[in-house]
């Protein structure tokens, strides 16, 4: 609409002047007008509008969201943050990456895979198009098995399969079957964020469980466990990545394999084991899944991001008959059912492509990301700094030396052009300050060498600072205290804090 | 500082511009990258939808050769922090002779650095809080107990702790008490490698939009912040619904009108042209203060430059598209 502008007075909708402050200052109102040029409306230029109140202007809400006050209580926690924003720098080029746990897809036999999934829409388009079963396709859900029998499992059926969009959707699904508000989920502590967000999304308090090098720790695990039922909480399950974990980087021995899955057979308790990585083993063959030791008392949730395409979205639930029952009836009143399109087509991968083959060069390409990171690390971090060695997977889990916090020195990682996860993310409770984790995963060794020379330089500059203001106790000052900052410094995987979690949340 | 013509004198919206092509700068490489994205994306929306065929560029090596093989009008800059406001990207755009929308390079180098801007500012008779901008090398070589001593006693408790440069209120912090003030120092230099240290005013906090349409700088209705935390943070601004805003400012005429002058004052004090922000705190004596400006205020969903401009009943698209033509005119 052609528009001109008109100055109005009085009014509280001011236009200032350096000067004119002492007198009451004209209202600039934007006035539209008719094509003839006069203002739209009776009445006189400067005369009609007074305090600026437009007649085609509405109001905004005070709080720019006029529905503030009906959110459920689960999503106030759903905010934008600092540390949000500065992940968005990541996707520039110059920045190195050590954020983000992407696969490195360009590796796939894209054309082939490109070549399979158009004659899966020529050829086959009646199915691949239309609705499936709430359960997944038979057809996948038997190829799942044959995934699952190079782990150990060799006794599941495709009945006990549901598939899912994504582990992310099962692990969604599971805590939604299990957990009401309140109650208890362990969990190691660090824990994948991902499943992090799950719990609180349901309501559920999560009590971490320290690791080490080892994976989780048993006797903690059940002292965990007591504890919890002696407070009286309801202690729903147990969450473990037991391969390679995200973020530890770490894999549970085969001793302390047997001794969960005898601490769940004694202390009445489910075992949620999600595996994502679990045939990315760099060094030895893939150790026998949880599930492969109790079919009873694990839940076993698996996915093919990691060993085909995380684009595809497609994982899985393997769950006793009863559960499965429950976790088809939620997935139906979530989704109606998985995507048909992307279960054909990993159905279709597995049955005529070499998938054990792109495994193989997936993990030779990941290892040698993984030593490009660990040669790094020795060769530049200063003194004081620790991390895991892992032998599989995408993660290094990095322990900042004494006092550092990784989330504070973010802008100054941001300024040095690297880029990771603090380890804040990964806790439940806010501990894990002290910590980051490192993907190797899509970076280039070179890249990744640079990325952890730019690592060093902020780490150091870090001390530096700290080496000026911590050591503050002068005058009126005191040395910084940082509450848990001393707990972890026994283990370089993560503490337990088993006393706060509950006050936290 | 802009001098042409005055808006009446602009081109009729829909003619002479409907053939203008503008290039709004989003993203960059810094903190604000993800604001400067949502600000780009709706200026590129407002300029389209006023007529005007616009495209979103980042500032990165792509830019110059674009911007040489397919010339744009005029420039808007949407881009925040140190890429879109410390004046070097602006010079870079002066070297290459394209026009653009914002205040030119030598103003932005200033008002970018805000204890400068502040002595500008104090200069030109307006009123500022106390403040003490020093670099980490200063606390290493005299001691930081010594230094932080005299800050406290000098400046008195509570005190605001922010980075010398930067906006969306990134690594800034209240200090309540001496104990917390090593740390905030610590997190603010991860920032930059000047803190700026300020006392804390409790009062009403105002942002005040400034917009030259060829009459000279005016001020738009200050927007009132509320925020539910009490501290209008990098969460608070970006959240929708944890924040009050109120447009117009629930203060009295004489305040309006000394806050609207204020804003006027700090932008021609500054030589900034055609739109600023200066936010602005009125202590309960009624005094104006000024706390900072921003030469490349945010225009988000919930950036208070739009709010301040459609509560004076502009459409945000033709002010834009007023300030573009105005630029390409200019050089033409």
């Amino acid at each position: 609409m052609p528009a001109r502008f008109l100055m109005v007075t009085p009014g509280r909708l001011l236009l200032g002047r350096v000067g004119e402050a002492t007198t009451p200052l004209p209202t600039l109102v934007k006035v539209p007008t008719t094509p003839s040029g006069s203002p739209a409306g009776s009445g006189q230029p400067g005369t009609h509008l007074t305090h600026g109140a437009h007649p085609h202007v509405v109001p905004r809400h005070p709080r720019l969201d006029p529905l503030a006050d009906r959110y459920a209580a689960r999503t106030h926690g759903m905010k934008s943050s600092e540390i949000r924003a500065l992940f968005s720098v990541v996707s520039r080029p110059e920045v190195v990456s050590l954020a983000g746990g992407m696969p490195a897809v360009t590796a796939l036999p894209l054309d082939a895979v490109g070549s399979m999934i158009g004659e899966l829409v020529s050829g086959m388009g009646a199915q691949t198009l239309q609705y499936g079963s709430g359960q997944g396709d038979p057809r996948l859900r038997e190829r799942i098995c044959d995934v699952m029998a190079l782990e150990g499992i060799t006794d599941a059926s495709p009945s006990e399969v549901v598939v899912t969009v994504g582990s992310q959707q099962g692990l969604d699904l599971v805590t939604r079957v299990f957990c009401d508000p309140g109650d208890v989920i362990l969990a190691e502590g660090p824990s994948y964020v991902g499943a992090l967000g799950v719990f609180q999304a349901a309501e559920a308090r999560v009590r971490h469980v320290p690791m080490d090098e080892h994976g989780l720790i048993p006797e903690a695990l059940e002292e965990a466990l007591v504890d919890c039922r002696a407070n009286g909480d309801r202690v729903k399950f147990l969450y473990t990545v037991p391969n390679f974990h995200n973020p530890a980087g770490v894999t549970l021995s085969e001793p302390r394999r047997e001794a969960i899955v005898a601490i769940a057979e004694k202390h009445d308790l489910l075992i949620i084991e999600d595996n994502p990585y679990g045939l990315l083993g760099f060094e030895h063959e893939p150790m026998r899944a949880l599930r492969a030791r109790n079919n009873q008392r694990v839940v076993y949730l698996g996915s093919f991001s990691k060993t085909f395409s995380p684009g595809l979205r497609v994982g899985w639930v393997l769950a006793p008959l009863a559960v499965r029952e429950k976790l088809v009836l939620a997935t139906e009143a979530q989704v109606l059912c998985p995507p048909s399109l992307t279960q054909y087509a990993v159905a279709r991968y597995l049955d005529t492509q070499p998938w054990r083959e792109q495994i193989k060069l997936f993990t030779e390409l990941y290892r040698e990301r993984r030593d490009a990171t660990l040669e790094s690390l020795a060769a530049l971090m200063p003194a004081g700094t620790a991390w895991t060695r892992p032998d599989g997977g995408f993660y290094v889990w990095l322990k900042l030396p004494h006092g550092l916090d990784a989330k504070l020195m973010q802008p100054r990682a941001v300024n040095a052009h690297v880029a990771y996860v603090p380890g804040i993310g990964f806790f439940a409770d806010g501990n894990g300050r002290e910590f980051m984790r490192l993907s190797y995963c899509y970076p280039e060794p070179d890249q990744i060498r640079e990325g952890v020379r730019r690592l060093a330089r902020v780490i150091e500059a870090e001390l530096d600072l700290h080496s000026t203001f911590d050591t503050v106790d002068t005058g009126t000052f005191r040395a910084i205290a940082r509450p848990g900052a001393g707990d972890a410094a026994e283990t370089i995987v993560g503490p337990a804090n088993s006393d706060t979690y509950e006050d936290r949340r | 500082m802009s001098d042409t013509a005055p808006a009446s004198a602009a081109a009729p919206a829909g003619e002479a511009r409907s053939g203008l092509r503008a290039v709004v700068l989003s993203g960059g490489l810094n903190f604000e990258r993800e604001v400067s994205l949502s600000s780009g994306t709706q200026v590129v929306e407002e300029l389209t939808r006023a007529g005007l065929d616009a495209e979103i560029r980042d500032a990165d090596p792509d830019l110059l050769p674009g911007l040489a093989a397919s010339p744009a009008d005029a420039v808007f800059i949407a881009l925040h922090g140190a890429t879109g406001e410390d004046g070097a990207l602006r010079a870079v755009l002066e070297m290459a002779g394209v026009p653009y929308v914002g205040s030119p390079a030598a103003a932005c180098r200033l008002a970018w650095d805000k204890p400068a801007a502040k002595s500008v500012v104090r200069a030109a008779g307006a009123t500022t809080p106390d403040w003490v901008a020093l670099p980490h090398s200063t606390f290493r070589e005299l001691g930081a107990g010594a230094v932080l001593d005299l800050m406290v006693a000098r400046l008195r408790l509570p005190l605001i702790v922010k980075p010398a440069s930067g906006g969306s209120a990134l690594g800034v912090q209240k200090v309540s008490s001496v104990e917390e003030l090593p740390a905030a120092m610590v997190s603010c230099f991860a920032y930059g490698d000047t803190v700026m240290v300020e006392r804390y005013i409790e009062g009403t906090e105002l942002a005040i939009s400034v917009v030259d349409l060829g009459e000279g700088p005016q001020a738009l209705p200050a927007v009132e912040i509320v925020p539910a935390s009490g501290v209008f943070d990098y969460t608070a601004r970006y959240t929708p619904g944890l924040t009050e805003y109120h447009v117009p400012a629930r203060v009295s005429d004489d305040v309006a009108a000394r806050a609207a002058a204020l804003a006027v004052q700090v932008h021609q004090a500054l030589g900034l042209a055609d739109l600023s922000r200066t936010d602005a705190i009125v202590s309960p004596d009624g005094a104006v203060h000024f706390l900072e400006v921003n030469v490349s205020p945010g225009l988000t969903e919930t950036s208070m430059f739009p709010m301040a401009l459609e509560a004076a009943g502009f459409d945000l698209g033709e002010v834009f598209a007023q300030l573009l033509g105005r630029r390409a005119a200019s050089a033409h």
